[in-house]
C-alpha cells in the first residue's frame, strides 16, 4: 500500500510542501519539480487576481494551492482572507497564520483556535500554523483541523528543530498529521523531523537562500524521503547511558531456560 | 501647553496623548557619544543581535571600516525575512500648499513656486495614470496645510485611491488619533511622518514658524496613527539637517519603543538625506552615499524585520545597490510635482530627483539583480 498523506481527504504522496514568496516566481516551477513538491503554499495578499507577479500563473498544473492567512491579527480577518482564497479560486485548504507580532513572527494560538472551528464549519480544510502546544492542538482537533503545523523555530530563522522535545510531545498525541512549518534550515534538520515521525515539513527561507535554489529543492526532497523511510523503518532506539553489546552479556548462558 | 522639546504651545486643535516614548528615547540619545566606540564594539554587534548597544557601534565612526562586514551581515538578514522580494509603489503628490517655513524644504510656504492642489476630478485621472503602469501601492503625500488640504480632501484622495490601489499609505502633516482613524476607515493603512531631526534645538531653529514647530506633537504621531487603527507606520530622519548618527540613532529607537509598546505594528524606515532643493543652499552637514549605506545597514542589523525605503533623492546605482542589501521597497515612476502625470495642472517639486527610471525600467534593474518586483503585498480587510 502507497505511503500517502491524507489531509481532508485529499491524498499526496509527497511530504514536502513548499512555502512560496522568498524567491523569484519565475523559479517556481523548477523548485517544485526538483521538490516533488504536491502542495505549495500561496499568500493571498500577493495573490493579486491582475497585474504583475501572479503567483497563480506559476504554479504547475496538479499542485495543490494552500493559501494561507499571512497579515491575518484575528480569527475574523483569517475567515475574510480564507473567503477571499476560495475566490480567487485556490480551493478549499487554507493554512491560518495569525500573528499579531511583527518582530518574532510568532503565531497566535488562542485566536488560530478560534479561526479553526470558523473555518471548519465554512468548510474550509483548516491547516493551522501553531507554537507547539499540547492543549492548543488539542483544541484545534477538536474544532476540525486537517493537521496541526507547530513552528520548528522562528519563521526564517534556518535555526532549525529548536522545539523538538514539545513537537515530540504532539506527534505522540495527536490523531492528525503534525507537519514542522518553520524555522528548518537544513535538509537533515528536515531529516530529523521525520524522523521523529512528523507526516511532513515546510520549507520557504531554507530554499530561498540557498545558493542554487533549484538544487536545494532537490535535496530537501531526498532528506524528506529518507527521514519518512527511517521513521516507518523503525529506527533502533538510542541508548541513554551505556553501550550495550551486540551480543547480550548473559549469551555465555548454554543451558536453555 | 507646551512639552519640553517644543517651541511653542500645541495648537487648539492638537491631541496631546499619554505616553513615555518620546522622553525615553531623547533620554537614550542625550547620552550617546558616536566617537566612543571603538572597532571591537562594532565586531561584537556583529556577532550576534546588536541590541540598543550594538546599533549604538553600528552607527559610530569606528563601524565606517567594516560597512563590508556590515554589508554581509545585513544581506543575510534582509533576505531571511524577506527573501528577494522588493516592494514597488510610487508617491502622488496631491498638493504643494504648505503652511510652514522649513529652511531646507523645497515647499517652504516662503518660496516662489508654482503652488497646486489637484480637484477630485485631477486627483483621480492621476491615480489612473500611475495605476495603468502595474502599480499597486500608493503614498499620497501633501504639503503641510490644514488649510489648502484638510483632512476631508485628504480623506477623498484615500478614496479615490481605493478605486485603484491595494495599498494606500499617508505622508501628510501629523493628525489626531480620530482623525488617523477616519482615514483608516477610509482605506488608508500606513502612515509616514518624518521627524526630521531630533535634536529639539536645530529642529526649533529650522521649523521657525508653522504648526510643525510644536516637536511633540509630530513625535507622537506614529503612536496616534497606531491608536486610530492604522496598520503601519513609518519612520525616518532627514539625514544630514543634524548630527546624522545620533538623528540615526534617535530614530532606530523611536522605530523599536514603538514596536515594543505596539508589537503587532508593521514597522519601517525610510532614509532620505538632504539633497539640493530649490531656492536654497545644500544642508550644514552633508551625508555622503557610504555614511546613508551605514545608517541602512545599522537599521537593518538592529530591527532586522523592519521595510526600509530607499528615495528616488538617490542615484540608480545607489538604489540598485542598496535593495537586497538592507532596503526592501522602493519607489519608481516618481514625480514630485503635482499633477505632472496627466498633466492637468502642475505644481512645483518638493526635492530634486535623481532616479528617473520607469516602473518597468525598475522592475528590469529588479530583475536583472535577482530580485523579484512586488506589487502588492497586503490585502485590506
Amino acid at each position: 500500500m502507497a505511503d500517502e498523506l491524507v489531509l481532508g481527504g485529499h491524498r499526496f504522496t509527497s511530504r514536502f510542501i513548499l512555502g512560496s514568496g522568498k524567491f523569484s516566481l519565475d523559479m517556481t516551477r523548477r523548485v517544485i519539480e526538483n521538490g516533488g513538491v504536491q502542495m505549495a503554499t500561496l499568500a493571498v495578499r500577493r495573490a493579486s487576481s491582475d497585474g504583475e507577479g501572479n503567483i497563480l500563473d506559476h504554479m504547475p498544473e496538479g499542485v495543490t494551492l494552500l493559501p494561507n492567512t499571512s497579515g491575518t491579527r484575528n480569527a475574523e480577518e483569517a475567515v475574510r482572507i480564507a473567503r477571499l482564497a476560495r475566490e480567487l479560486g485556490c480551493g478549499d485548504f487554507v493554512k491560518i497564520e495569525i500573528i499579531r507580532d511583527t518582530k518574532y513572527l510568532l503565531p497566535d494560538n488562542r485566536e488560530t483556535i478560534r479561526a479553526v472551528g470558523m473555518l471548519a464549519d465554512e468548510g474550509f480544510i483548516p491547516m493551522p500554523y501553531m507554537m507547539p502546544d499540547l492543549s492548543a492542538a488539542r483544541d484545534m482537533a477538536d474544532a476540525g483541523a486537517a493537521a496541526v503545523m507547530p513552528l520548528g523555530a522562528p519563521i526564517g530563522s534556518n535555526k532549525g528543530l529548536l522545539t523538538k522535545d514539545f513537537v515530540r510531545i504532539l506527534v505522540e498525541e495527536i490523531d492528525l498529521p503534525v507537519i514542522v512549518d518553520a524555522g528548518i534550515g537544513r535538509p537533515s534538520q528536515a531529516c530529523e523531523a521525520m524522523e521523529m515521525g512528523c507526516a511532513a515539513v515546510m520549507a520557504n527561507t531554507a530554499i530561498a537562500t540557498a545558493d542554487d535554489v533549484a538544487g536545494m529543492a532537490s535535496a530537501f526532497r531526498m532528506a524528506i524521503e529518507a527521514g519518512r523511510l527511517a521513521y516507518l523503518s523503525g529506527p533502533g532506539r538510542v541508548l541513554d547511558r551505556r553501550a550495550e553489546a551486540s551480543s547480550p552479556l548473559t549469551g555465555f548462558l548454554g543451558e536453555p531456560r | 501647553m507646551r512639552r519640553w522639546t517644543d517651541a511653542e504651545d500645541y495648537h487648539d486643535t492638537m491631541e496631546c496623548i499619554d505616553s513615555d516614548v518620546m522622553d525615553t528615547v531623547l533620554e537614550a540619545v542625550r547620552g550617546y557619544e558616536p566617537d566612543s566606540y571603538t572597532e571591537s564594539d562594532v565586531r561584537r554587534a556583529l556577532g550576534g543581535d546588536p541590541g540598543v548597544e550594538g546599533f549604538a557601534a553600528l552607527l559610530s565612526p569606528a563601524a565606517a571600516p567594516l560597512l563590508e562586514e556590515m554589508a554581509v551581515a545585513a544581506r543575510d538578514e534582509t533576505r531571511r525575512h524577506f527573501g528577494n522580494s522588493v516592494c514597488m509603489f510610487t508617491p502622488i503628490y496631491t498638493s504643494n500648499h504648505c503652511d510652514n517655513r522649513c529652511v531646507y524644504c523645497g515647499f517652504n510656504c516662503d518660496n516662489d513656486i508654482r503652488r497646486a492642489t489637484l480637484t477630485p476630478e485631477q486627483v483621480e485621472s492621476e491615480m489612473g495614470a500611475i495605476a495603468s503602469r502595474g502599480l499597486r501601492e500608493i503614498l499620497i503625500l501633501t504639503g503641510e496645510s490644514r488649510t489648502r488640504s484638510d483632512v476631508g480632501y485628504i480623506a477623498d484622495c484615500v478614496t479615490a485611491a481605493t478605486r485603484h490601489f491595494s495599498t494606500i499609505g499617508l505622508e501628510v502633516y501629523p493628525l489626531n488619533t480620530d482623525e488617523y482613524a477616519l482615514l483608516q476607515e477610509r482605506g488608508a493603512d500606513y502612515v509616514t511622518v518624518f521627524q526630521e531631526t531630533y535634536d529639539p534645538v536645530r529642529y526649533a531653529e529650522l521649523h521657525p514658524s508653522g504648526a510643525k514647530r510644536v516637536f511633540s506633537y509630530r513625535f507622537d504621531a506614529q503612536e496616534r496613527a497606531l491608536r486610530g487603527g492604522m496598520r503601519g507606520v513609518a519612520f525616518g530622519a532627514l539625514l544630514g539637517l543634524g548630527d546624522f548618527r545620533r538623528d540615526a540613532f534617535a530614530c532606530g529607537l523611536h522605530a523599536h519603543a514603538i514596536q515594543r509598546r505596539y508589537p503587532h505594528a508593521e514597522i519601517s524606515f525610510s532614509l532620505p538625506r538632504l539633497r539640493p532643493y530649490k531656492n536654497g543652499p545644500s544642508g550644514p552637514a552633508p551625508v555622503g552615499e557610504a555614511e546613508l549605506l551605514q545608517v541602512s545597514l545599522a537599521y537593518r542589523l538592529f530591527m532586522p524585520f523592519a521595510a526600509q525605503t530607499i528615495s528616488t533623492r538617490e542615484r540608480p546605482g545607489f538604489r540598485d545597490g542598496i535593495v537586497g542589501l538592507s532596503a526592501t521597497k522602493i519607489s519608481a515612476g516618481v514625480s514630485v510635482g503635482v499633477g505632472e502625470r496627466s498633466g492637468t495642472e502642475h505644481g512645483d517639486g518638493q526635492f530634486e530627483i535623481s532616479d528617473t527610471r520607469d516602473v518597468d525600467e525598475v522592475a528590469a534593474a529588479l530583475r536583472g539583480l535577482g530580485l523579484q518586483p512586488v506589487m502588492t503585498d497586503y490585502v485590506r480587510l
